[in-house]
């Protein structure tokens, strides 16, 4: 074994060295996971603030201002227009200078005070599904408390207590900001690997092949195995350097901890690694140009990372045949693990099955792909 | 093992329905230089993977150094040195590096790598170099260090396909001086090429033809056994070259001819009367002659010659 593993290191050696030549790899491979991060952290943010508004007051009392004060007073909107009716409303919504339009009936005051029905309404701009759900959910509950309160009020002056047969207390595990970013952040490790991963190691090996210098090596005593061993293992460390990185990275910048076991995260980590080395050795077996590689390893490992793993859009609200299609990408399994891990502080006890299926996938991947370079060099 | 480096017998490789090689038998005899002739697509490169461990035969044999190609793949490639045309070196590697690699994946010790670094430098030329990055180097050099390094280990058969293309005169003299070194050096050396000036440096070649061997032996040999007739050097206006060419190839006394750069060449049954019917010929079609010699046939006249032949075998077999 260890002179099988002898004739390993001249490759791991060149290897590096053609890397640190190439300044676009090593670029891909270390700066792109930084610029991910931070533009997904920052960027990609789901946490709704700061929705311009719209106020069509028809009362201009005390008691509408007092209403409307609680929408102004919140960072979830900002109070940008006041209109004048419900032609100025579209416009603004046209022009897309407010998402958000709140409009007091006339008589609000009066209409509150004797104690009828009072009805106040919320128009939103739906052509941005997400902003216009979270902003009326948003000013639902904004309104409501407005409402409990002016109820207590006059239960209070009736000298009663006010009394609440189910009182709602949420209160938010994990996350308790629910702040996007600790959503992402572990989402993105996966990604980035399986991204970087699969393109370098099917380039590396297809590049050889253009050149003739894989032909080279496989008239050489070194077999299969040995050449696959070499042209990965400079990219299994990259790559734990760029999850590292992330990892530091989302701590310092979004305050996203471990909360878990290192040791398990890592170990995820590498099973995925070595997984799409895996997925990018079998492309290099059936490609023959790095543009074909190219294209061929984007297409299969960004667009499953990105739309089916679960990264960014839940694979539970999917339709039922995508949720089952949605397997195929083992970023979902290992997005489980890392959310699970990090921050729930998950143990392999309640992760084992994804691990499984990690692993099954990263032995079929790099198992396929040696049993092809045998098979090619026969 | 016998005094054969390469023992060939019916070696057949098929892609599909297609035969690439078909039925090949043929013996290189340890320390020669060993010729591989024929057209691009001719089967040569898929005999020399098949030689090399890289393609398994589809039947047949072959054993090469003594060992079988299809059940001691491993122990061929200890034995043997490949370099292709494509000089597969890593151009973003520097010369030594590229040394130290491949003499790193054949096992070479530290003290023996030096020592054959030292060697392959001075045999290509490349001393003081060794920190040029390869991409630097011209053809010619590119061309040696290749050779070097698929040497490294001092096999005893070295395989080199297409081993000139792309390179300049010059620097394809200096290397057959080489593969001439190799070969007084006991190293048996097979060679494909298609410069016919080429094989003529061989000491035994084989010429393949759409996958199947058609002719084997040393250049005089190849010679003596398919040129028994005179051979007459045309020159004629150049002008006139295409309307000569035409009109002697009409004529049933012209064995065999062929266009050279600016001159044709005419194989008939004797010299002067040869000459006597191309004069009269010519000069009845007004193509001006300049000169007509009696030449020593060269290897190119006898490929002419038999793959003509093998084009009317082709068409007798259609009819």
């Amino acid at each position: 074994m260890i002179t099988l593993l002898r004739a390993v290191k001249p490759i791991i050696v060149k290897e590096f060295r053609q890397i640190r030549r190439d300044p676009t790899s090593l670029g891909m491979l270390l700066v792109l996971p930084a610029v991910l991060i931070v533009m997904v952290g920052y960027a990609l943010n789901f946490d709704v603030k700061h929705t311009p508004l719209v106020i069509f007051d028809q009362d201009r009392t005390a008691e509408s201002r007092e209403f409307l004060d609680k929408f102004i007073q919140s960072e979830y909107f900002d109070y940008k227009y006041s209109a004048g009716g419900y032609g100025e409303i579209e416009e603004h919504f046209l022009q897309g200078r407010a998402k958000i339009a709140l409009v007091i009936p006339p008589r609000f005051a009066r209409n509150l005070i004797a104690g009828n029905d009072v009805h106040v309404q919320i128009l939103v701009d739906g052509a941005d599904a997400n902003t216009a759900s979270q902003a009326m959910g948003t000013a639902v509950r904004l309104t409501a408390d407005y409402a409990t309160k002016i109820v207590a009020e006059a239960f209070a002056r009736k000298g009663k207590q006010l009394y609440m047969p189910v009182d709602f207390q949420p209160r938010v595990w994990y996350n308790p900001d629910l702040i996007s970013s600790k959503f992402l952040v572990p989402g993105l490790i996966g990604f980035i690997i399986v991204l970087t991963a699969v393109i370098s190691t099917s380039l590396t090996v297809v590049r050889e092949k253009e050149r003739g210098t894989m032909e080279q090596l496989m008239v050489s005593p070194l077999r299969p195995f040995q050449i696959v061993v070499g042209k990965t293992v400079p990219y299994i460390a990259i790559s734990l350097v760029a999850a590292t990185a992330i990892l530091i990275l989302g701590y310092l910048l979004f305050d996203v901890g471990v909360h878990g076991s290192l040791l398990l995260l890592y170990a995820a980590i590498l099973i995925i690694i070595l997984g799409a080395l895996g997925q990018g050795l079998l492309i290099s077996t059936v490609t023959d140009s790095q543009q074909v590689a190219f294209m061929v390893s984007v297409f299969s490992s960004l667009l499953p990372s990105f739309l089916l793993s679960g990264f960014i859009f839940p694979v539970a609200s999917m339709p039922v045949a995508l949720q089952i299609f949605s397997n195929v990408a083992v970023n979902k399994f290992f997005l489980v693990v890392v959310r699970s891990v990090m921050l729930k502080g998950a143990g392999l006890d309640a992760v084992w099955p994804q691990f499984v299926y990690m692993v099954i996938f990263a032995a079929v991947m790099l198992g396929v792909s040696i049993k092809r370079m045998q098979k090619r060099s026969m | 093992m016998t005094g054969n480096a390469i023992e060939v017998r019916d070696l057949t490789r098929k892609f599909g329905a297609f035969t690439a090689v078909d039925r090949i038998s043929f013996d290189v005899r340890r320390g020669e230089i060993f010729g591989f002739l024929g057209a691009n697509g001719a089967g040569k490169s898929t005999t020399i993977r098949m030689l090399c461990g890289l393609l398994s035969p589809t039947s047949g044999t072959a054993r090469v150094g003594g060992f079988d190609v299809r059940s001691q793949t491993e122990q061929v490639k200890l034995h043997i040195g490949y370099m292709s045309q494509r000089f597969s070196l890593y151009d973003d590697l520097t010369v030594g590096q590229n040394i130290r690699f491949y003499g790193g994946i054949y096992g070479l010790d530290d003290a023996r790598l030096r020592e054959r670094a030292a060697w392959v430098l001075r045999m290509a030329d490349l001393e003081g170099r060794e920190e040029s990055l390869t991409r630097t180097l011209s053809g010619g050099w590119k061309q040696r260090l290749a050779l070097g390094c698929a040497i490294l280990h001092e096999p005893a058969i070295v395989f080199l396909d297409e081993p000139t293309g792309g390179v300049d005169p010059i620097s394809r003299r200096n290397f057959w001086e080489l593969i001439n070194r190799l070969s007084a050096e006991g190293i048996t050396v097979l060679v494909t090429t298609h410069f016919l000036d080429e094989a003529e440096y061989c000491n035994d070649i084989i010429l393949i033809n759409a996958g199947r061997l058609i002719a084997a032996g040393s250049p005089a040999e190849l010679k003596s056994r398919y040129i028994t007739n005179p051979i007459l050097e045309v020159r004629v206006d150049e002008s006139g070259i295409v309307e000569a060419l035409e009109t002697i190839r009409a004529c049933p006394w012209a064995l065999e001819t062929s266009v050279f750069g600016t001159a044709l060449h005419v194989m008939t049954a004797d010299e002067s009367e040869g000459k006597r019917l191309i004069r009269q010929t010519l000069s009845a079609a007004r193509v001006m002659v300049h000169q007509i010699t009696r030449i020593v046939p060269s290897l190119e006249d006898v490929f002419l010659y038999l793959l003509d032949q093998e084009a009317a075998k082709a068409g007798a077999e259609k009819a």
